[in-house]
């Protein structure tokens, strides 16, 4: 899937082409100048005092200033709302990953009545709305006490993990070869044995592509915190945010880097891993 | 259905089948049908009342003022939806065919459109805020150091300019995805199709409307459908920017910000009511379910197998 062998070059007037490539040369550049401008925008204004931010906001600041930063460590609940957005995400991307082979795995190595059942099943739930379902849902929380209790967003978000996950190991493990299967067969392994040892090494590149593409909108997501979880304790980092922008409004420089803080390390995480970040993100949209 | 036995393949097989099943329809399907159960009672508060049929329903879609609120998020959804079909779509597509020419930098500018995508709304909702403040925001700092004065405005607080802005924002958070959608779907067009359009045509505007544009249809239908879905259920980002009440004066009042309004409550109007609640999302579930299946027909029915 490179770039070079899928590009076409027209053998046109080398004028023509200039003047055309230009053009979309231009439109590129204007495009991620606007796309990187914010961004950069806001990590200058971290290192910023709000007085700096309203005198000169495009200027490149002193990087040694950190003065919000240790306000935002030690003044607020910063630290709290990033652990339980790691807890909150890994428990769920655990349940996801787990669930999702367990399932896909069935679906696509053994044949049983009712298996395309149970894909279709999956797959309805790709793609309904669960946020027009969140009264019910608030009332499933309650009943089973987990109101205001993180359990509640891990178990929400691996639901709705799963229809995606199903979906693209189902598809990845039944294009495995059956030769290693039935060879460990013969030789009496026992069939979670086979799918521990033999088969699970092979379905890791699936599992990377299903995990980004649930990875990205579980960290990120504000709704249901914002519905399930009061306990100012128990926020995750976008619901932390709110509360957060809250209290600090008049203090622009604290503002800027608690975004940042809060961005910093989705970011840093695409900017390493940009290639299997685009790739899982569009991978339901992409056949 | 032949008698299932249960021998030892077959327990496995349930073991593995079964969890994963309860979750999906524990915390998916039985939310869902019962979000249409609840909007055919009345409610107090948490508790469920007698059967009203379809009373919250007229109340939502016939009665004042519900009659208005509803219309009028409505009416603004359906503004979202066009607005980011070319701001978002259109822009998208324009960029996936500039990156597909694979000119210098373009892996660059590919990393580059999709950064804002990978970031929570809530932060770009915050950081566009910051930006559109009236006095302090980059956006009219930066207008007034070019001696444009006269277009410093207060673009969150006045009606003719909010909903705009906050069009804006989410483009600028999602252009990304229609983008890379469009260029896989580009990179998948077969060389020789474009050699033989190369053969009958010097035009790029022929080219782009007659070859380019039919065979990425795949990748239009879904992008579009995705929007569409998306549009009527914005929420985050008018929330943050605009609040629940869609400030100023409704202007920028969605479906999704009217209904969670109902459903739970809010500071200045704190009735919460579950049956109402239940009976708008019932409506925007029908209403995008029909739509979406008929945009994903319809566009289907254009797609070229290549």
């Amino acid at each position: 899937m490179t770039v070079a062998s899928t590009t076409y070059y027209d053998r046109k007037g080398i004028l023509g082409t200039l003047g055309r490539d230009g053009l979309l040369q231009i439109i590129l550049i204007a495009n991620t100048i606007i796309m990187l401008a914010p961004i950069v925008i806001m990590v200058f204004s971290a290192f910023k005092t709000t007085p700096q931010i309203f005198q000169s906001p495009f200027a490149i600041p002193d990087f040694t200033q950190v003065g919000n930063f240790v306000k935002i460590w030690t003044e607020t609940n910063f630290l709290r709302y990033l652990v339980n957005s790691f807890v909150v995400t890994g428990a769920s991307m655990v349940l996801i990953l787990t669930l999702g082979t367990m399932a896909a795995y069935a679906i696509g190595r053994y044949q049983f009545s009712g298996s395309s059942f149970i894909l279709m099943f999956f797959l309805a739930g790709l793609t309904l709305p669960l946020k027009l379902a969140i009264i019910p849902l608030f009332m499933l929380m309650r009943d089973l006490s987990i109101l205001n209790n993180q359990l509640s967003l891990v178990f929400v978000y691996t639901a709705m993990g799963l229809p995606t996950t199903v979906f693209i190991m189902t598809g990845f493990i039944r294009t495995l070869p059956n030769e290693l299967e039935d060879a460990a067969r013969m030789d009496g392994a026992s069939e979670a044995r086979i799918m521990w040892s033999i088969m699970l090494p092979l379905v890791r590149p699936a599992m990377v592509i299903a995990g980004i593409q649930n990875v990205v909108p579980i960290w990120n997501d504000f709704f249901f915190p914002l519905v399930f979880i009061q306990n100012d304790d128990l926020k995750t980092l976008p619901q932390g945010l709110t509360t957060f922008m809250g209290e600090y409004t008049t203090d622009w420089g604290v503002l800027f880097s608690g975004l940042t803080l809060s961005a910093a390390p989705i970011i840093i995480l695409y900017i390493v891993l940009s290639r299997q970040f685009i790739a899982g993100m569009t991978s339901g949209a992409i056949k | 259905m032949p008698h299932l036995r249960m021998t030892g393949r077959g327990l496995w097989i349930t073991a593995l089948v079964v969890p994963p099943l309860a979750f999906v329809a524990l915390f998916i399907v039985y939310p869902i049908i019962s979000a249409f159960a609840y909007a055919f009672f009345d409610w107090q508060g948490l508790r469920r009342g007698a059967f009203v049929g379809l009373e919250n329903f007229h109340t939502v879609l016939f009665v004042e003022p519900y009659r208005s609120w509803t219309l009028n998020a409505f009416k603004n959804n359906v503004i979202v939806f066009f607005a980011l079909m070319v701001l978002q779509n259109g822009l998208g597509f324009v960029l996936a065919y500039a990156l597909w020419r694979g000119l210098p930098g373009a892996r660059f500018h590919r990393v580059a459109v999709f950064l804002p995508v990978v970031l929570s709304t809530i932060i770009v909702a915050y950081l566009f805020k910051l930006f559109l403040h009236p006095l302090f925001g980059v956006v009219n700092i930066f207008l007034r150091g070019l001696g444009l004065d006269w277009l410093a405005q207060p673009w969150l607080g006045q009606g003719d300019t909010a909903l705009a802005s906050l069009i804006v924002a989410q483009a600028w958070h999602m252009v990304g995805f229609p983008t890379l959608v469009f260029l896989a779907g580009m990179q998948r067009i077969p060389g020789e199709i474009l050699d033989a359009a190369r053969m009958e045509t010097e035009s790029e505007w022929v080219k782009i409307t007659q070859i380019v544009w039919p065979l990425v249809a795949p990748s239009a239908t879904i992008v579009f459908t995705l929007l569409f879905v998306g549009a009527f259920n914005w929420f985050e980002l008018p929330y943050i920017m605009a609040g629940l009440d869609g400030s100023p004066f409704g202007s920028t009042d969605v479906l999704g910000l009217y209904f969670y309004r109902t459903a739970f409550g809010n500071v200045s109007a704190g009735q919460q009511d579950f049956g109402l609640g239940s009976a708008l999302a019932v409506l925007i579930f029908l209403f995008v379910a029909v739509i979406a299946s008929t945009i994903t027909v319809r566009l289907r029915a254009r797609e070229i197998q290549i």
